[in-house]
């Protein structure tokens, strides 16, 4: 097999530490809530999104920089696209994943952005804008986000086949869907997708209950023990999905799942209380990739259509402190990659630098953002430098042409 | 009730009609009193029912007949279109009938929520009788029924995820239950069907919906006039006997109310299926949670329509036994 993984390793530390930074979320929730009385004309700003990058240490940060108070709207992922289709005016700024595009940008609610008020819309890295990198060309199954960059105009309803000044989204964060374990219980290492139905972990592993993730996850397990080779494992055919579907419904029957998750939360509860020890995770609680053939996901920041004029200022004021630096440093502490790199190498320390984007063994001990230790020195990132992991990029999150047949089958399958 | 309610308007008359109000208008006595008992215009209990009818209207019948209406639609990935099909209905039938004997997704879906219901409707009608019967019968102060029918209630005031939340601990693989096992040497390994299981999902029910059985049965029981079961003691009625022939029949309007709150908020259930099932298990609920999250509206809306269609036939199949509307 080509498509070897090896796992980050999820240890109960950083498990806790991740539920720790989500706990500190709803805390955050109460005080951004509260009205900054002192402040001359305050704007507060609905930040729709799922958990993963919604820190409270960014609020606080914002908060500091600008004076914006940003309020947290922590939802899954398949809510972030219903609000957005249906209630558009409940959210000033959305951070929604590339791949749901397609169902989006045909209903208008949400604007282009325009590349003329983004400072530093030009150094958005090439692996998200044309899908290169080091002059070389990534995988581009499922919806890659070079795919849906652009717009025609700040209205339009299709996306540009050239570049235009009028972007989608304006990147926030990507990484890898991997395995994530519990190397403590599993004892030793796992380097490929088909670990994931592995007999051997029956009982003990789980899988997101989201039918377009779900799939695409299953079927980079499914491609690993070599029982179908996919056209495109991002837009699968009928055929294709039947037969992932019959042969996850046989994985279920026979046990090997314990449970299904939706959200950030419940992956993290599963393998910090021992139920589950190996599933497909999201960064943080994973970072690790070593293979040919990673899917990658990727978010960014959108406005709503309805969007007041004053608001939208300060979301753009926003969006451009975002790529200024400090957050794409503190994101490239989780395991993050940020959409700016220059910025956020200006910001991190050169040890920190060298380690996280190198791929040279750490110099000093490396800390996540609340200080937690996460390697001591010498340690070398899985997966090695950023031009390494982003080469080895297979596919993306995506919409399949077949989504509806996909959502029934997955019904299906849940109710084997 | 009644005599309750007679009571109460009694109460809350008196200052009205009393010195004070009286004093303050300057109007005589005897005239506001005349006045407060004018006989009521025939148009007056319309005004008094219309403001529920008009919340009943505007967030039930409303939407009830959009979810109707939009079962018909069409839909694409961003969109739904006004344009009559039967498309969604025929999809949620799909091989329902040709692929007998094996089930659809709807039938098999169907089958493991009714098999939900049935058993924790039965569990919590014995659980719920039960302790009714203890508060009604065998507690004599009415202060200690009083205290003991609010201690039933006290896990209703944290929030029911938070109380089926608190199961997985319990009942996890590391959790109490399975250390108490292997503490103990009854078992070798931990027990897996504890948790994530038609096991745990039916004693999330039970735990969370009893109450919703106490109640309406406790309010039954409480009115039975007690001179009727030593009547039927002095006509030599045995225990059971005074149970099933005068206890139980005198109840049936509880057991009704109580019936219908279980049956209708396990049919609806997808909270505690997902996190108690694990997300393994499949609830109509889940279904339409999944359909609106990958906005295939209508298609939710038809699953929709379909599962209050068999709520209603439970209903209705419960009613056909008990005259809720006689009885109350």
């Amino acid at each position: 097999m080509t498509d070897t993984i090896k796992t980050g390793r999820v240890t109960r530390r950083k498990l806790l530490q991740s539920s720790a930074a989500l706990a500190g979320l709803a805390g955050t929730k109460a005080v951004t809530g509260f009205p900054a009385v002192h402040a001359a004309e305050p704007v507060t700003l609905r930040y729709l999104g799922t958990a993963v990058n919604q820190s409270t240490d960014i609020a606080k940060k914002v908060k500091d920089d600008l004076g914006i108070t940003i309020e947290y709207v922590p939802v899954t992922t398949d809510v972030v696209t219903k609000r957005i289709i249906t209630q558009p005016d409940s959210f000033d700024l959305v951070d929604v994943e590339y791949f749901s595009l397609p169902s989006l940008v045909p209903s208008g609610n949400l604007v282009g952005m325009d590349a003329k008020k983004i400072k530093l819309a030009d150094n958005i890295t090439t692996v998200l804008s044309k899908g290169i990198i080091d002059s070389k060309k990534i995988g581009n199954q499922g919806t890659a986000p070079f795919k849906v960059f652009y717009l025609d105009g700040k209205h339009s309803k299709t996306f540009a086949k050239t570049p235009t000044e009028w972007l989608t989204l304006i990147p926030t964060t990507y990484n890898a869907d991997s395995l994530g374990i519990r190397p403590d219980i599993i004892g030793r290492p796992i380097e490929h997708w088909s670990e994931l139905l592995n007999p051997q972990f029956k009982g003990k592993a789980a899988l997101i209950n989201v039918p377009s993730i779900g799939i695409m996850d299953a079927a980079m397990a499914i491609e690993s023990t070599g029982q179908i080779k996919y056209g495109d494992k991002g837009n699968q055919t009928k055929a294709e999905i039947d037969k992932t579907i019959e042969i996850l419904t046989k994985a279920k029957k026979d046990g090997q799942f314990r449970a299904f998750w939706t959200d950030f939360n419940e992956s993290v509860n599963l393998m910090a209380s021992g139920e589950v020890i190996i599933q497909s995770m999201w960064s943080p609680a994973v970072t690790a990739v070593r293979s040919k053939g990673i899917k990658c996901w990727c978010t960014g920041f959108a406005l709503p259509r309805t969007l007041a004029s004053k608001k939208q200022d300060a979301a753009y004021e926003f969006i451009n402190w975002f790529l200024s630096g400090w957050a794409g440093a503190y994101l490239s502490r989780q395991g993050y990659y940020p959409a700016v790199l220059s910025t956020t190498k200006s910001v991190l320390a050169p040890y920190e630098w060298a380690y996280w984007y190198e791929g040279k063994p750490a110099t000093q001990d490396i800390h996540a953002p609340n200080g937690t230790l996460i390697e001591k020195t010498g340690a070398v990132r899985d997966g090695g430098s950023y031009e390494t992991r982003m080469s080895r990029i297979a596919c993306w999150n995506s919409v399949m042409d077949e989504n509806e047949y996909l959502i029934t089958k997955w019904n299906q399958f849940i109710a084997a | 009730m009644e005599s309750v309610h007679r009571r109460v308007r009694l109460d809350f008359e008196l200052p009205e009609g009393g010195a004070s109000v009286a004093g303050s208008t300057g109007l005589p006595l005897r005239q506001t009193i005349d006045k407060a008992k004018a006989p009521p215009s025939p148009r007056t209990p319309y005004w008094q029912a219309a403001p529920m009818a008009l919340v009943f209207f505007v967030f039930f019948v409303l939407p009830l007949a959009a979810a109707l209406v939009v079962s018909f639609w069409r839909y694409n990935e961003y969109s739904i279109i006004p344009a009559f099909t039967l498309h969604n209905y025929f999809a949620l039938f799909d091989q329902c009938i040709s692929g007998l004997p094996k089930l659809c997704t709807t039938f098999s879906t169907y089958l493991s929520t009714l098999k939900f219901c049935l058993t924790v409707w039965a569990l919590t009608l014995v659980i719920g009788f039960t302790i009714a019967y203890f508060l009604a019968f065998h507690v004599r102060t009415l202060t200690m029924q009083l205290v003991l029918a609010l201690v039933c209630i006290i896990p209703f005031w944290t929030s029911d995820v938070i109380r089926m939340i608190s199961w997985i601990p319990l009942l996890g693989r590391n959790g109490l239950v399975n250390k108490a096992l292997l503490g103990l040497g009854l078992v070798n390994q931990p027990v897996e069907w504890l948790l994530y299981s038609n096991f745990a999902v039916t004693i999330a029910f039970v735990h969370l919906l009893t109450a919703f059985m106490i109640v309406p049965i406790l309010n039954s029981m409480m009115r039975i006039d007690k001179s009727l079961i030593e009547a039927a003691r002095d006509g030599g009625a045995k225990g059971w006997q005074v149970l099933v022939h005068v206890v139980v029949p005198l109840s049936k309007t509880g057991i009704a109310i109580g019936s219908i709150f279980v049956v209708t908020m396990v049919m609806g259930d997808f909270v505690t299926i997902g996190v108690m099932g694990g997300q393994q298990i499949a609830s109509v609920g889940k279904e339409i949670n999944v359909e609106t999250g990958f906005l295939q509206f209508p298609i939710a809306a038809a699953n929709a329509v379909i599962l209050l269609g068999a709520v209603l036939a439970i209903i209705y199949g419960l009613t056909r036994f008990i005259d809720i509307r006689k009885e109350l």
